[in-house]
């Protein structure tokens, strides 16, 4: 598992690359209420906004944390938003993304170095 | 994930509850020059339901305390005050609570407060942030008849819910014989409490005014109840917002008159045209015109059709995509588990059922106007 600064987490499955948000980036954010996810099958840059998070307090964006394309989303989150605080790290997932070269995970933090970043 | 706007903590003020709120978990955040607790460890949505479900327990002692204490008569007192409102303070019986709201020339709102009838005075909690410039603006219009008092050196707990009458009780056993927006005060080993019975969340409940030495007695007496938890300033917004009940600032300010803003209620008879007091406060040409010909502009519901919150900003739209108004307060309700909002709407487009569109991230998505409050209120009448 790797870790973005702004709190999403990567998981590699197989050829695609599995995004969701920490459970620090949950807690932080309190109950989400709605998720606006992007279309499957759409090209995307490194820091595009790809979803909107609303919870009680407010929106947040989650960025692309590489290039690539969104093959699949997380549909059960439009009935169920509040998957990302109760599972964050596993059913609370956003969407999964096609790289050309998994070797760009390479620079992302790890489990360590995000747990230090988070103090 | 930023926070703060501009506030630095190490300018704000403390509550005297401070440690308590950390103790309990409290996460602390700027709020009207104080550091405010948001949210403890439940979270806004659980915060919310358990208020609506048992009693939760608000520490407000950032809001303003004032008493008005009469150099002469208590009549010449409220007739002065009454001169700042388009409110009949005259006539608000001993022992009783009413809201109001101070104008200004052009018929804006300055603040908008609740004030108390306590038989030889008058008792004022008006809003944290404008407190200053209250106590100000009633020093310069009142001191001819009235001595005006800004209390420093009392907390103020609201503690509301279905079972908040049951909780205080335990403490206070003369709350029971109260009924909504009564007024009393009453000794007890937290030292005088003065009570009313009243609250921000559309629930039945109890705004308590205690001395400072007596607070954390009396917070921690309630908490320790099983029906009573700690409710920070996330959850009292959805609460409020559910009510259809106006935050100053955003909902209501020196641009909105009270017509405007759905507050007609709050003006008395007596100070409309025909009545026995009619006019006589600022902004009375326009106001008394407004309750005559209707205002352009009215504060309304609003329910989005979707799951997105349309929160303060957005743009509203008639179906031709006519601009039409903004709203001013909106989040997720989470008794309503849907979103709520409320703002201003030019007035054909005010009407109950009224389809429009907001714009949300470069989309405008379908919203109607609806009727207030979203969650039907509990009063004890």
């Amino acid at each position: 598992m790797k870790y973005t600064q702004e709190h999403e987490w990567l998981r590699v499955e197989g050829d695609v690359v599995v995004v969701g948000i920490t459970e620090h980036a949950a807690t932080q954010l309190g109950d989400v209420v709605f998720v606006e996810l992007p279309e499957p099958e759409t090209m995307v840059a490194s820091g595009d906004e790809v979803v909107v998070i609303e919870s009680v307090k407010a929106a947040s964006d989650i960025l692309a944390p590489v290039d690539g394309e969104i093959v699949e989303v997380n549909d059960k989150l439009a009935d169920n938003p509040g998957l990302v605080n109760e599972d964050p790290l596993g059913a609370g997932w956003f969407f999964k993304m096609k790289l050309d070269d998994l070797s760009v995970l390479d620079d992302f933090m790890d489990e360590d170095e995000y747990n230090e970043l988070i103090g | 994930m930023t926070g703060g706007k501009g506030e630095r903590v190490s300018d704000l003020l403390r509550l005297g509850l401070h440690d308590l709120h950390v103790e309990l978990g409290g996460k602390m955040v700027p709020f009207a020059g104080y550091e405010m607790p948001v949210q403890y460890g439940l979270g806004v949505m659980k915060e919310h339901l358990h208020t609506r479900a048992a009693a939760g327990l608000f520490d407000v002692s950032h809001m303003g305390q004032v008493i008005l204490r009469p150099k002469g008569t208590y009549e010449e007192t409220a007739r002065a005050f009454e001169a700042l409102m388009p409110v009949d303070v005259l006539g608000l019986a001993e022992g009783r609570q009413r809201y109001g709201l101070f104008t200004n020339e052009t018929g804006g709102i300055l603040d908008d407060l609740m004030f108390a009838n306590r038989g030889d005075h008058l008792f004022v909690v008006v809003n944290a942030a404008c407190k200053v410039a209250d106590v100000a603006h009633m020093v310069a219009h009142l001191s001819a008849t009235t001595e005006v008092v800004a209390i420093t050196d009392r907390a103020l707990l609201a503690l509301q819910g279905p079972k908040a009458e049951e909780a205080l009780a335990r403490l206070v056993p003369q709350v029971m014989a109260m009924r909504f927006m009564d007024v009393a005060v009453v000794d007890t080993l937290f030292g005088a409490l003065w009570i009313s019975r009243s609250g921000y969340t559309g629930e039945d409940g109890f705004e308590i005014s205690v001395p400072d030495g007596g607070v954390e007695g009396l917070a921690r007496a309630l908490l320790a109840m099983d029906e009573v938890e700690a409710i920070g300033l996330g959850a009292r917004d959805s609460l409020r917002l559910e009510a259809g009940l106006c935050l100053y600032g955003h909902d209501i300010d020196e641009s909105t008159s009270p017509v405007e803003a759905g507050l007609t209620w709050a003006i008395q008879k007596a100070r409309r045209a025909g009545g026995t007091r009619a006019g006589g406060f600022p902004g009375a040409t326009r106001i008394l015109h407004e309750l005559a010909e209707g205002p352009e502009r009215l504060r309304v519901g609003l329910r989005p059709e979707g799951r997105a919150p349309m929160r303060e900003g957005v743009d509203l739209f008639a179906p031709d995509d006519t601009p039409i108004g903004r709203v001013t307060s909106g989040g997720f309700g989470p008794s309503v588990e849907a979103p709520v909002a409320m703002g201003y709407v030019a007035r054909a487009h005010a009407e109950i059922g009224t389809p429009l569109q907001g714009e949300v991230r470069g989309k405008k998505l379908p919203l109607t106007v609806a009727a207030m409050p979203f969650n039907p209120t509990t009063y004890k009448r």
